[in-house]
């Protein structure tokens, strides 16, 4: 068995005394896995979040960041670890150009020279606003700032990425955008876990989904058996994406399909539609 | 008095710094009728739900050509106060649409209307009127500050429709909202389109929208790029994709399978039309 990256043990949080965010959570992630975390908004997932790079500390219980313990552990040394990127935008970017906005993280790293250049040039290329150096961030449209606010995590090179809600606000191309670079971070080896709302984002994206409810967690497992856990997201009213739904439709009319996505349910019908006469 | 209550003709609009954000955009609304607008973001579609309360121009300025009449009324030759009578507009953040100081769900449905002038009889009974319509009843008392998203995006939806107006324009109300917020805000709009409102709604949620539109237009770059009944423009699957736009899965699953496997399956834009399409096909009915 790998040694996790990150372990939240028995984890609880509380905002005031009537808040109670997490009740308990417990959650082990291993280094290279490309999770997702759904739930409706209040129900804490944002709140576990911010706890895996010490944003926030629990009240009980503990989250250990490759063996560092969040609440003994100086901030910033959780943050060369796991990077957090902000669902607004406008709450993490404040310098005048893009070029900036890159360089503040490792600069403040101790990173400079061309070792700065070097990190800079790798992470807007990793997002694609190469030769927008210059550019104010607030002059640029709202699914590029969304990509500079990756770019200024990916310049610290941590290890670990949370995305907090990356695909609200944003068109359909957008959400290929950020689907694409999870995928591509997590092929560069890093550790991606992704807030989302976007069933078929988690469908594409994710291998392993962990559902939230009311501060605790209601289902952690591959995106595929949570996404078909049909009683468990009734009950949390999340629809699952439309694919899943129809797979599981015809399932119970005894067709053996099991697809989540365009892709797989094109392969799976390809299969069945040789050996039915259906469509001759 | 004509058939459309809503008639765009070759509508042509610059910002004062943005030149070209509509090009040349020709459409008509039949009262009752459900006219989805979709598009990648940057295509002009909350400029022109703007146009059509009368923004633009009147507030935003910049260069505008063409005519946009809405319930008889041709926008450049009325206020937004007299438009604001006509078509409500509901924003893709509720934030921005809530007065931001009523102390009440009541109060603030109640805020427009006294603006307006009406008189406090006629203000009880239609605030009652539309919070019930929204499924607000029973929170009349609640601050605004304590709704869920999707209750404050209801609660925009009934500020508006306090007013009464003719054509409601809704610019991606679900954008921002979890879930439940979705689903609660998609009820209300499916409500109010069997009770026969007139509703032009901007959504990103085309699965959603394949349940409830009549018609859609596409917009790119400030152009319709298609237009017609949702089922016509849905099926565009190639169109869609070539503008960034995902039609819903199961449509460009099918077209996938008929393209591909050859064959020869209806094309659904729905789930449920999905089902019985492949349940058929499968001979598992």
């Amino acid at each position: 068995m790998p040694v996790p990256i990150i372990k939240v043990e028995d984890v609880w949080f509380a905002y005031n005394e009537k808040v109670v965010a997490l009740k308990g959570v417990n959650m082990t992630v291993y280094p290279g896995e490309l999770i997702a975390l759904i739930g409706q908004n209040g129900g804490g997932k944002t709140t576990l979040a911010k706890h895996l790079n010490g944003l926030l500390k629990p009240k009980k219980g503990r989250v250990l960041v490759k063996g560092m313990d969040t609440r003994t552990t100086p901030t910033h040394e959780i943050v060369k670890v796991v990077g957090y990127v902000f669902q607004n935008p406008s709450h993490q970017l404040f310098a005048s150009t893009v070029y900036e906005e890159v360089a503040y993280g490792p600069r403040n790293l101790g990173y400079e020279g061309e070792e700065l250049e070097r990190r800079v040039k790798w992470a807007l290329s990793m997002v694609g606003l190469e030769g927008l150096e210059n550019e104010n961030p607030y002059d640029l449209d709202y699914g590029k700032m969304k990509l500079l606010t990756v770019a200024s995590v990916i310049s610290m090179d941590p290890e670990v990425f949370v995305l907090d809600e990356p695909t609200t606000g944003q068109d359909h191309r957008g959400r290929k955008i950020l689907a694409d670079l999870c995928l591509k971070l997590n092929e560069e080896g890093k550790t991606v876990i992704v807030i989302t709302h976007d069933m078929r984002f988690v469908a594409e994206v994710a291998k392993r989904t962990i559902l939230i409810a009311d501060g605790r967690i209601l289902m952690d497992g591959s995106t595929r058996d949570v996404l078909t856990a049909i009683d468990v997201l009734r009950k949390a009213a999340i629809k699952p994406p439309q694919i899943a739904s129809l797979s599981m439709a015809l399932r119970e009319r005894g067709v053996d399909v099991n697809a989540i996505t365009i892709n797989e349910a094109l392969e799976e019908f390809r299969k069945l539609f040789s050996t039915s006469k259906g469509t001759s | 008095m004509s058939e459309y209550i809503v008639e765009v003709e070759n509508l042509t609009y610059s910002y004062p710094r943005k030149s070209n954000v509509l090009v040349d955009v020709s459409f008509k609304v039949r009262k009752g009728e459900v006219l989805g607008i979709i598009g990648p973001n940057g295509a002009g579609k909350s400029t022109l739900c703007k146009a059509l309360n009368g923004l633009v121009p009147h507030f935003y300025g910049g260069r505008f050509s063409g005519r946009v009449v809405v319930a008889g009324m041709n926008t450049l030759e009325h206020t937004v106060a007299e438009l604001a009578t006509k078509v409500g507009l509901v924003f893709q953040d509720p934030e921005e649409q809530l007065s931001g100081f009523s102390l009440t769900v009541y109060e603030e449905v109640a805020f427009g209307l006294s603006m307006l002038g009406f008189p406090p009889e006629e203000i009880d009974a239609r605030v009652r009127e539309a919070i019930e319509k929204v499924g607000l009843k029973g929170l009349e008392n609640r601050s605004p500050f304590e709704l869920s998203g999707g209750q404050t995006q209801r609660l925009a939806i009934a500020t508006v429709l306090a007013i009464k107006p003719e054509v409601l324009v809704l610019d991606e109300p679900t954008a921002q909202l979890d879930p439940i917020g979705k689903f609660e805000v998609f009820s209300v709009i499916k409500k109010l389109a069997d009770e026969g409102s007139t509703i032009i709604v901007v959504e990103h949620e085309i699965e959603e929208l394949a349940t409830f539109a009549d018609n859609i237009l596409m917009l790119n770059e400030g152009r319709i790029v298609a237009q017609g009944p949702a089922r016509n423009v849905l099926s565009m699957v190639e169109e869609l994709k070539k503008y960034g736009v995902n039609p819903p899965s199961v449509t460009e699953l099918t077209y996938l399978i008929n393209k591909e496997l050859g064959a020869k399956l209806d094309v659904p834009i729905t789930l449920e039309e999905a089902i019985k399409i492949y349940s058929e096909a499968l001979g598992v009915m």
